[in-house]
């Protein structure tokens, strides 16, 4: 497949990992720790684990897997918020697969099918409307979820309603930002974050020069890498140069998709429909200012929480849930108690456990990549087998 | 039985399935007569409310019964490569063969939904003897049950099955030794990936065709040429993956597969792309995972290979003293993953 | 976050309304490719685009010289020569 199987290929690896490990052993040696990279996104994170990358990095480089999962980042509440709407006897609730498993406080999407809602999986918001031409005596809710790369989409559908005028349509919009979420992360004085790998999806979107802030104020590298398991490995060298040269800047390893000022036709329908919203939730979190957005008034026909009372009610994380550790990189996912315990792929607990993006949902299916506790890092290998086994022999 | 010899069948006047067919008179019984006996040439000229099968014809053919039944449900009823009645001939036939059994002689229940066109019952029946004569069993005796609109969707159909097995034959899971050979008869995800683009509400089009196929030949080819097989399994829902879990928990073993040696189309890894789908989970209908010493590999691969259902079969992996009941994929960029058991089934993502 | 994947467009459906086919590995889907139109870019220009596809959009094109620049990158860092030149200038940087 063309633009994917290039790089995927495994001969270029072998040096990229070698210079990696060179660097890293100076650095560690240098600054007496490991050298701490958060990966924001959650495709990164299934990349990184679905390749076996992690065990192919030196032990002195710690990954910190980010918030970027939407689905592992939405709150209880609005998932209880979004059953209530899919409840009602005249609405069709259309919604992305990843959603329909997350817990709510009540129940899940899969969970309110089965107990009679009409709740179908699309694969595109553009979807959801053509379900609404075709029912004009049902409702069509979009369940609309996703950062930035998922936002113009959305947008661009309710525009294209109001165009129609296919007033049954209406989006119960979660979509939040990542910008403000990074700052967040930044802000917390117990992060032990040396660098950053950018989103290359969002920033196809919004460009690089939003990361400016995090280089230049926080003097922390931030590379922009595409999905691939070589995009990935490059743009880990590329953090760990800045690192070992003393520099802080943003870099874009992903330029077959990303510009410095980002698609300017995607961010006009994105503001045309959307506005921020003054607090958002995460699961995990907690709330962050701005870091989500609401449909416009413009558009309010076709905002679902308008449409439909929604409960509105929050729902606290449990407390002893420690995915906010985990996401700040104080925590490794094994190290938590719930871990494969009373918090599984099955049954979660925790944000992080909810989609396979998550970091905990990840280190439980693909095992770190530390398949046999032959893996650099058999330490912690040896205690995350532990754990899988223990697991496995407790569910 | 030739057609020749046949009593005059009534043809039905109905162009639909109305709960008057399911009610045990004239009705079901015409439905009957006109839809399943004229298809299914090999019923008996009277039907009693048995199949009588001759205990001589079976003994000769091995020293052990093997029976199976499953039953099937999909939606469309009609996809490129099969439909449910292809599906329910050749899914029961294989549970069959895979334990090295020569499938006789099937059973068929039909649980139809009132308002189905008859025409495309006739179709699956129709389907349901094509198949079942290229695999050489018989449908031997049914049922058919009518329920309201909405209680099924269009048809359900369990077949149980029944076929011999040779003397000296012993397939099974607990006979896999490590360092034996993980085998499959070709390209992986093909019925799971066409009956998402069939379904439609992705939208997605594909030449895809579901792999849908009769197994017992090809298994016959394979034990002939590699005799000391250790088990065979066919691979349908929860693919490839699922089955290698099944083994590698019933032998205690560790089981690696070659993430490059996978048979996949161009248009599964599309699919799987798009969707963000692991090939490895997706459902077979004409796949079967082998596991044969390793000394035995070369003429099983040679064996399949010749025959039309093997063209593209290939080594994946292998058994391993490892961690007893581990099935890991050895990555094409050199590292190394854990292959579970789902969950529940794949869903399509967007992240 | 964002399960993006590259595909061809391969032929223009409505280009009043935008949309597109577009061919992933053998699968074909209509997609909305209002996000890589413009002035200078307009719809019939579009067949034959690699684009990025993603929830049934296409959100970029993909610039095929960049993706061989980031792939002759990758080459040069596999050059050991060129990483120890590298290096040894970080070094000095680090040094001094």
């Amino acid at each position: 497949m063309k633009f994917i199987d290039e790089f995927r290929d495994h001969a270029r690896a072998r040096q990229i990992l070698e210079h990696i490990t060179t660097l890293v052993a100076r650095l560690a040696e240098q600054r007496g720790g490991p050298v701490r990279i958060m990966e924001v996104c959650g495709g990164h994170t299934h990349a990184i684990f679905h390749y076996g990358l992690e065990a192919m990095l030196p032990p002195e480089l710690e990954l910190i897997h980010g918030p970027g999962c939407p689905v592992c980042v939405l709150p209880m509440g609005r998932v209880d918020d979004c059953v209530a709407i899919a409840e009602r006897p005249e609405v069709i609730l259309a919604t992305f697969g990843d959603a329909i498993r997350v817990p709510g406080s009540r129940k899940s999407l899969m969970q309110a099918k089965a107990d009679g809602a009409d709740v179908r999986i699309v694969y595109s918001p553009t979807d959801a409307l053509a379900l609404a031409r075709k029912h004009p005596d049902r409702e069509v809710v979009f369940f609309g979820l996703g950062f930035e790369t998922t936002i113009p989409s959305t947008a661009l559908t309710i525009a294209q309603a109001a165009r129609e005028g296919v007033n049954n349509f209406s989006v119960f919009c979660n979509h939040i930002t990542i910008i403000p979420t990074l700052k967040a992360i930044l802000d917390n004085p117990d992060h032990r974050l040396d660098g950053f790998l950018g989103p290359g999806h969002v920033s196809m979107i919004i460009g690089t020069d939003p990361y400016r802030f995090i280089a230049e104020h926080y003097g922390c590298p931030v590379v922009v890498s595409g999905f691939e398991p070589l995009d990935i490995l490059q743009s880990l060298l590329m953090v760990v140069r800045q690192l070992h040269d003393g520099r802080a800047e943003v870099e874009n390893q992903y330029q077959r998709l990303v510009t410095s000022d980002g698609n300017l036709t995607a961010l006009e329908a994105f503001h045309q429909v959307y506005e921020p919203r003054e607090n958002c939730e995460w699961r995990g979190l907690g709330s962050i200012a701005e870091s989500g957005v609401q449909i416009k008034a413009a558009y309010g026909a076709y905002d679902a929480e308008r449409k439909f009372a929604v409960p509105n009610q929050q729902v606290a994380d449990p407390d002893s849930c420690r995915c906010g550790d985990v996401l700040t990189g104080n925590l490794k996912p094994w190290q938590c108690e719930l871990f494969g315990k009373r918090c599984t792929p099955d049954q979660p607990h925790g944000a992080l456990m909810v989609s396979s993006e998550g970091a905990c949902a990840a280190y439980y299916q693909y095992g770190g990549g530390n398949v046999d506790g032959r893996g650099p890092d058999s330490s912690a290998s040896a205690s995350l087998s532990q754990n899988l086994i223990q697991s496995r022999a407790e569910s | 039985m030739s057609d020749t010899t046949r009593r005059q069948l009534p043809t039905l006047a109905a162009r639909a399935v109305t709960q008057a067919h399911g009610g045990g008179g004239k009705a079901m019984k015409d439905l009957i007569d006109d839809v399943f006996v004229r298809e299914f040439t090999e019923l008996p000229e009277v039907l009693e409310d048995q199949a009588r099968l001759e205990l001589a014809d079976l003994a000769g053919l091995g020293d052990r019964l093997a029976m199976t039944t499953d039953g099937f449900v999909v939606d469309p009823l009609f996809f490129p490569g099969g439909d449910i009645g292809k599906l329910a001939v050749c899914g029961t036939v294989n549970d069959l063969a895979v334990g090295g059994a020569h499938p006789r002689y099937l059973s068929c229940a039909v649980i139809l939904e009132e308002g189905l066109p008859i025409d495309d019952l006739r179709r699956i029946a129709r389907s349901m003897a094509t198949a079942a004569r290229e695999a050489g069993v018989e449908i031997v005796t049914g049922d058919t049950k009518v329920v309201e609109r909405g209680a099924c969707d269009g048809v359900f159909i369990t077949t149980t099955g029944i076929g011999v097995i040779p003397a000296g034959r012993t397939l099974g899971i607990e006979r896999i030794q490590a360092d034996d050979v993980i085998i499959v008869n070709g390209w992986l995800g093909d019925h799971g990936a066409a009956i998402l683009a069939a379904r439609g509400d992705l939208s997605l089009d594909t030449d895809l065709a579901s792999d849908c196929a009769a197994l017992n030949g090809l298994v016959e080819t394979l034990l002939d040429a590699a005799p000391d097989t250790r088990c065979l399994r066919d691979a349908t829902r929860g693919g490839v993956a699922t089955v290698l879990n099944e083994m590698a928990e019933a032998s205690k073993l560790a089981i690696e597969l070659d993430d490059l040696a996978l048979p996949l189309r161009k248009e599964v890894r599309g699919m799987c792309e798009i969707l963000g789908l692991d090939p490895l989970y997706l459902a077979n209908e004409g796949k079967l995972v082998a596991v044969v010493p390793a000394a035995q590999a070369e003429a099983a691969l040679a064996a399949l290979r010749e025959h039309p259902l093997g063209r593209e079969a290939a080594i994946i992996g292998q058994a391993l003293d490892g961690k007893p009941g581990r099935v890991t994929l050895r990555t094409g960029f050199g590292g190394q993953r854990i292959v579970d058991m789902l969950v529940g089934e794949q869903l399509p993502r967007i992240c | 976050m964002c399960l993006g994947i590259p595909g061809q467009i391969i032929s223009l459906d409505d280009a009043d309304a935008r949309l597109a086919t577009v061919d992933v590995s053998g699968v074909r889907r209509q997609i909305n490719i209002a996000c890589i139109v413009d002035d200078d870019h307009p719809p019939e220009r579009c067949v034959g685009d690699w684009v990025l596809v993603h929830v049934g959009f296409a959100l970029n094109r993909i610039d095929a010289e960049a993706a061989a620049r980031t792939l002759e990158l990758l080459d040069e860092l596999g050059d050991t020569h060129e990483f120890d030149a590298l290096t040894l200038n970080g070094d000095q940087e680090v040094s001094s």
